[in-house]
This record gives structure tokens, C-alpha cells and sequence, in this order.
């Protein structure tokens, strides 16, 4: 059982819990991801981590609250526990001194992102990070951001805070504007997003990594559910990813992939809500109103 | 309890085998409840009055793991149930699953005099049934007790993987006293017996009840524990004793053909592991979902194949079909699961073999072309190979697949430890009869090894690699353990 040492809501839906999970903890490397599974009846879901703290023996999860699962994740409460974590699991980032990197993360991608970013300027990297968010409000780990970056670009569709637009437009302003030149791109949040900034700095010819979250059940490479198309291959994002080479990822058929059990999830929220009433009803507002 | 008279051998020659009662087709498709429901008493009697108890017992010989057979079924016979677990227990830890999922038919019963004598192995001693039958019956007495507790060794062996293989060679370890560490990726144990074999076939609830009673023996069980993720197969070895690497052939096989990855095709892994270990039958009482096609095809022809049709009718597909690039005759799979895939109305496609999968603008499957196919001239292994009629495309309107064409050695372990010598194929070397690799202390076993086989024989790797560290710990010997042991066989039975 894996104790909850802290939960706190982050914004809208966006949830940070510190689990214990020392064996997670102790060999665990930016880039990598953990399957929870938070009831005995629970499916079994990849979640990448945000952060470690080996003395503690705690992994730090930031998860969006959008379906079942991420649903009844979010009533949870420090002292409660969940059942299973397993990790870590996939490949690190590998993590080294190229020159200028940009960082680029957004939504719930920003905390991967964030241990990446952290080693890519330890090791000696000029790290130039963009944020983006549809609105101020679901911006998160700024600070954090902003500690481990060299700079830091924030833009907001609605222009509520930062720069108004979207991720690329920054980048094409760095680049095409500014004529700054960058060796290497690091792109984690929605696939739509990573998807451009792909198309994008391919065109910039800026090399350009990407961590995918397809659908999993093991994490161990045995399904065979999260398979990708990458250039003219195809891969398992738990055993050889999730990081990959954006411009080689088809991500049409990734986001296609992903909506896999779309009526599924709504039949499995139903059920849920048929079952704990008004409670987590009432909470799903709540998170709404936010 | 056996009032009967001794009967003569020519009298049990004439005894017919007894079938074993199983749920009506029309009815099981719609329930996971185990297909055979076992014998009653009095048929597990009649039928091991059908044994003729050899001097020479070659069902024994069969056996991978050498069973006293003769002497479980006589004293079937004799109605010392309990004596009759005890025996088969001194070879074989897990007789509720041998009984159920074991090839009999290749093995013991394949062997048998009975059968033989009426140039018939159908004739056999149903040896799988009465063993089945045993495992019942002893589950039913409530809690099985434990025997004494060994003296620590004070030697510790880490156990990867927590499959057939593992879970035997840690039940035959712990009882010499070693401190046994299982390392499962999963939550649960069991291996391809909680993921891959259906409800139906195997309940896991007998999985779990081994496993409790291996927990009651002192084994402690690590889940959720990857090793060469969680923690490098180096720091394992260096800090135990022996390692036994019994990960599995987890790494499945595709067709590598147009539109493998449009969504509603699966893997059998994926199939059978949402529908087993996590339950997505019970949708949405259990969170993992399933999509339950109304048209199915499952591709192959061996039992994992059949598992995967039967599940899809349990799902609700209105048609499950089996497509195979072979004939029937040629289908790896046990007769008798072909057997009751047909009773429960799968259709079986053979001398077919898909070309590609077609999709609809949104990414979903909907059908699958195919190729018809015919047996050609016998190759170099005597087997008429398949070959493509040509101009034969035709399309068949399917809304959900499960290739089915078998798994490949999971490469975590050698991959994190590449020291370790593998074949060309990913699986691990090791000699067959200690299970010894070419690193001092690690031993493995199973489908790591075999590639994808089967639960008896990975059973048997457990048990060989058992004997083998027992040796290995005790003596301190590894580049002559082979011959340790076959001068110590002796004292093995």
C-alpha cells in the first residue's frame, strides 16, 4: 500500500499528490513514468513523474482530474492509500550537454517536464523555457519552472498572462524574430501541441523530443496497447519511450489511439457517479467552477 | 471406503472412461464460469478403477515433473483422498492447475498402458481430470495445513518472475529453509496464469489460493516490482545468494501488415490480460474496459488463439471466428479446447491468411482482407506448408481482431543486464537439465528459455532449477553442478 503524504489542487482538475514509493523512488531518472492502479477493481494507468525525494522514499504525480479514475484520484486524502505502483518504468531522458535547449511544455506536460528541464540545465545547458496554458489559471509550476530555466516564455491563448498565442508562436519568434538558434527541443504536454511543435521545428530543423502517454495496461512491453508509429516502425512507447523523436511520430494515428475507449470512460464515469451519488457529483462541479 | 472387490486387469481394461460433467454451450457463453464442472467422487472412483498399475509406469515417465501417478490414482481408488494430495504433492506443488491446463494428451495420458492396450489414447486413464479432481477436494477441506517449518539456511534467493516456473521452484525452496523473494511486475501473481488463461479454463481464485499458501509458507512476495526498472538485475544478483530469471514470453508478436494499429485490433496479451487480470467482463463494476466487438476474429491457431475466441464470445461478439493461414489438422491447440470452440459456435476460417487491415476515416477497424491459401508440397519437417492461391483477395467485415501468432522472450532482463547470454531470438541460454546461465548464481527457466510453451514444462524448468540451487547453495559448486546433482539423484526421490 502506498500511503498519500500530500495533496494539493493545483488549478482547475490539476491535482499534485506525494505518494510513498520508495522502490519507485530509488532508481527512478527524468522521463520515466509509473502504472497506479488505485483500487482493487482499478484499471491500471501511466502516470509520469513530476518528482522524487529518495530520503523521503516519496514520488510527487500531477495529474488532470478527466476521467473515472483521475476522478476518484482526486477525492482522495493525505493519510489514505492506493494499492499499487509500479515503476519506474521506460526509458530516461537521455540527458546531456548539447548548447541551447528549449524546453516546451504545456498543461499537465509541464510536470515531466520539469525533472528534464532541471537535469538539462545541471548538466550545463543554455535552457530557454516556454509555457503554455489556455488561461492563467491552469498554469502551473511557473516557479519551478522558472528556477531551472535560464528563461522562461509564458503564452496564454486568451492572453491572460504572458504572451498571447500559442506555444509555437513563440518558438517562430525566437527563431524567426529574435534569430536565436536552439540544438535541441524537449516537447511534453497535449498531443495536438506536441504534434506542432513537431511540424514546426522540423521545418526549423531543430531536433525535437517528445514524451507520449498512449494508452497502457502493463508498462512492461507485454500488451503491446501503447504502440506508436515512429518512422517506419512500430514501437512500445512503455519499453522503448515514451520519449521519441517527434519529427518521426505519427500522431494522427497516436491521437486517433487514444480515443480508444472514449465511450467506455463516459459509461465508466456513469456507473461511478450512479454509485457514489451527489458526492463526487458535487465534486466534479467544484473542480468545474474552479 | 472402496467395498469393491480387486478387479482383474481384464475387468478395468472393459471399465469405460468416465466423462466429466461440463456446462451446456448455449449457456456457458454467456457466463466465465469454468467450462467443466470436475467428478464427483464416485466418478473420480470409477474412473481410477480403470488403472491397471503398471510395474513399469510410463505415464510417470511422461510427466514432466514425474508424478507418481499409479500411486495418486490408486489411492483414489482406495478413497485415501488425502493421502492421495500428499503423494502427488511430493513432484507437484500445483495440481489444481496442472489438472486443468496440463496437455494430458501429449503427456501422461499419451503414455498410457490403458489407452494403448485400445490402440486409442482417448481411451486413456483421464489422469488430467482425477488430478483436477484431487486439487478440488482438497481446496474444500478449508485451510491446507502447513508443514514443519524448515531450519533457516541463512542462504537467500531472489525469484523474477512470479509464473509457473517461479512459483514452483519457490515452493520447492522454501521448504529446504532458503529466504525466497518473488519478484512480480504485476499486482498479482501467477504469471500467464492470471493474465493469460481465461476465467473460464482456470479460476483465479485457485491461482490465488497457491499463491496464500506459498505466502503461509514463508515466501515473500515483491509486486509491482520490475526488475531491470524498479531495480538493476546487477544489485539482485550481487545481493542474493541465486537468482532464478523466469520472466516469460511477454512480448507479442504482430502481423506487420497494413492497418495493425488502427484501433479495435489487439494483441492476445491485451486481450486476455483486460479480460482476466483485470477483469473487464465485470465493466464498468471493475474500471478497465474492453471493446466488445460484434464481428471477431482471432488469428492463429494455437490455445491461446482459442482462449481469445471463446473470451470474445463471453464479451458478447455475435460471431467470434478463428482464422488460421493452415488447416485444422495442423492447429497447435489442444483437441479438446478446438473442441469446445466449436461446441460454443466459434467459426473456424482456416486456409486463410490476412493481407491487411481496412479502417474507417476515424481509425476504426472494419474489416480485413484476406488471403485464401492451400497446402502445398511437404517442406524439409515433413509439414505441407501453406501457399498463397493467387488473385484469392477477398475482404470479410470485422469490427475487432486479436493476433494471436504468439509472444517473443521479454526482453527487460537481458537488456538491463546484457552480460547475461541470449539466443538469437532474445531467449536466455541456460542448460537444460541445472537451468544454469553463463553467470555464476543465475539461473532460468520457463518461457525465457523455451519460448512460448508450456505451463507444465515452465513448471518443470521451476523444478529442475530447484534442485539445482539447492545443490549450488549447499555445495558452493557451479562449473561441475551438473555432475553434483546427477550423482546425488539417488536421494531425490
Amino acid at each position: 500500500m502506498h500511503p498519500l503524504l500530500e495533496h494539493t489542487v493545483l488549478g482547475p482538475n490539476v491535482h499534485l499528490y506525494r505518494f510513498e514509493a520508495p522502490d519507485v523512488a530509488r532508481y527512478r531518472k527524468p522521463g520515466q513514468f509509473v502504472i497506479v492502479r488505485i483500487s482493487d477493481h482499478g484499471e491500471r494507468i501511466p502516470l509520469t513523474i513530476a518528482d522524487v525525494d529518495r530520503d523521503e522514499g516519496s514520488i510527487t504525480l500531477i495529474v488532470q482530474a478527466v476521467g473515472k479514475t483521475t476522478l476518484e484520484m482526486a477525492q482522495l486524502k493525505a493519510g489514505d492509500s492506493i494499492p499499487d505502483i509500479c515503476g519506474p518504468l521506460g526509458e530516461p531522458t537521455h540527458i546531456e550537454k548539447v548548447g541551447n535547449v528549449l524546453c516546451v511544455g504545456g498543461g499537465i506536460g509541464t510536470a515531466p517536464l520539469f525533472p528534464v528541464t532541471r537535469a538539462m540545465k545541471e548538466i550545463g545547458n543554455h535552457v530557454t523555457s516556454i509555457l503554455g496554458a489556455r488561461n492563467k489559471d491552469l498554469l502551473i509550476l511557473e516557479e519551478q519552472m522558472k528556477g531551472v530555466s535560464d528563461e522562461l516564455i509564458i503564452t496564454t491563448d486568451d492572453g491572460s498572462y504572458g504572451m498571447k498565442g500559442v506555444v509555437t508562436d513563440a518558438i517562430k519568434k525566437l527563431v524567426q524574430e529574435d534569430g536565436r538558434q536552439f540544438d535541441q527541443c524537449i516537447c511534453m504536454g497535449p498531443p495536438i501541441m506536441m504534434k506542432f511543435v513537431s511540424l514546426l521545428t522540423k521545418e526549423l530543423e531543430i531536433p525535437c523530443l517528445v514524451s507520449l502517454n498512449p494508452i497502457m495496461v502493463d508498462g512492461t512491453g507485454m500488451c503491446g496497447g501503447c504502440r506508436v508509429t515512429v518512422g517506419d516502425e512500430t514501437k512500445f512507447a512503455c519499453v522503448d519511450g515514451p520519449e521519441f523523436d517527434g519529427h518521426l511520430v505519427d500522431f494522427d494515428e497516436m491521437m486517433a489511439r487514444l480515443t480508444m475507449y472514449k465511450t467506455n470512460e463516459h459509461d465508466s464515469l456513469e456507473h461511478y457517479m450512479g454509485e457514489s451519488g451527489c458526492r463526487l457529483e458535487n465534486a466534479v462541479k467544484r473542480e468545474g467552477d474552479k | 471406503m472402496s467395498d469393491k472387490p480387486e478387479l482383474t486387469m481384464k475387468e478395468r481394461l472393459k471399465l469405460p472412461p468416465m466423462d466429466m460433467p461440463q456446462q451446456d454451450p448455449g449457456e456457458r457463453i454467456h457466463n466465465v464460469n469454468e467450462v467443466p464442472t470436475g467428478y464427483t467422487l464416485e466418478m473420480a472412483q470409477a474412473e481410477a478403477r480403470r488403472c491397471i498399475q503398471c510395474k513399469r509406469p510410463f505415464c510417470t515417465e511422461g510427466c514432466p515433473v514425474g508424478v507418481d501417478i499409479p500411486g495418486f490414482v490408486k489411492l483414489i481408488e482406495d478413497g485415501d483422498l488425502a493421502a492421495a494430495v500428499a503423494k502427488i504433492k511430493e513432484t507437484n506443488l500445483l495440481p489444481a492447475v496442472c489438472g486443468r491446463v496440463c496437455p494430458q494428451e501429449e503427456q501422461c495420458q499419451l503414455a498410457c498402458t490403458v489407452g494403448k492396450a485400445q490402440k486409442d489414447p482417448t481411451k486413456s486413464v483421464n489422469i488430467g481430470r482425477l488430478e483436477r479432481f484431487l486439487a478440488d477436494w482438497e481446496r474444500e477441506q478449508g485451510e491446507i495445513p502447513l508443514p514443519p517449518r524448515p531450519a533457516p539456511s541463512g542462504k537467500k534467493v531472489a525469484v523474477v518472475g512470479g509464473g509457473p516456473a517461479g512459483l514452483t521452484l519457490a515452493g520447492d525452496l522454501v521448504r529446504h529453509g532458503h529466504e525466497i523473494t518473488v519478484f512480480e511486475a504485476f499486482h498479482k501473481a501467477g504469471g500467464v496464469l492470471v493474465y493469460g488463461i481465461p476465467e473460464f479454463r482456470l479460476p483465479k481464485a485457485i491461482v490465488q489460493k497457491e499463491v496464500d499458501y506459498l505466502e503461509r509458507l514463508g515466501v515473500t512476495f515483491k509486486y509491482n516490482f520490475v526488475v531491470g526498472k524498479t531495480a538493476p538485475m546487477k544489485e539482485i544478483v550481487d545481493e542474493y545468494d541465486a537468482v532464478f530469471v523466469g520472466t516469460g514470453a511477454g512480448l507479442p508478436r504482430f502481423m506487420r501488415i497494413p492497418g495493425e494499429n488502427l484501433l479495435g485490433v489487439y494483441s492476445a496479451n491485451e486481450y486476455l490480460t483486460r479480460a482476466n487480470l483485470m477483469g473487464a467482463y465485470s465493466f464498468p463494476e471493475t474500471d478497465t474496459p474492453i471493446i466488445k466487438g460484434k464481428k471477431v476474429a482471432t488469428i492463429g491457431g494455437g490455445n491461446v488463439a482459442m482462449d481469445c475466441a471463446r473470451t470474445a464470445l463471453r464479451m458478447g461478439a455475435e460471431k467470434s471466428l478463428i482464422i488460421y493461414r493452415r488447416a485444422e489438422e495442423q492447429m497447435p491447440a489442444r483437441l479438446e479446447e478446438i473442441h469446445h470452440a466449436k461446441e460454443e459456435g466459434v467459426a473456424f476460417h482456416t486456409l486463410q491468411n490476412p493481407v491487411r487491415f481496412i479502417g474507417n476515416d476515424e481509425g476504426w477497424l472494419t474489416g480485413v482482407e484476406l488471403l485464401k491459401m492451400e497446402l502445398g508440397e511437404p517442406d524439409a519437417s515433413g509439414r505441407r506448408s501453406p501457399v498463397p492461391v493467387e488473385g484469392s483477395e477477398f475482404i470479410e467485415d470485422i469490427d475487432a481482431v486479436i493476433v494471436a501468432i504468439g509472444n517473443s522472450p521479454n526482453p527487460l532482463v537481458p537488456r538491463d543486464f546484457p552480460e547475461l547470454e541470449v539466443t538469437r531470438w532474445g531467449g536466455i541460454v541456460a542448460n537444460e537439465n541445472t537451468m544454469q546461465t553463463n553467470i555464476p548464481g543465475v539461473f532460468a527457466g520457463g518461457d525465457i528459455v523455451l519460448g512460448a510453451a508450456t505451463v507444465i514444462l515452465a513448471m518443470g524448468h521451476g523444478r529442475a532449477a530447484a534442485r539445482a540451487i539447492n545443490m549450488y547453495l549447499s555445495s558452493g559448486r557451479w562449473s561441475d553442478l551438473e555432475e553434483a546433482l546427477s550423482t546425488d539423484r539417488a536421494d531425490v526421490r
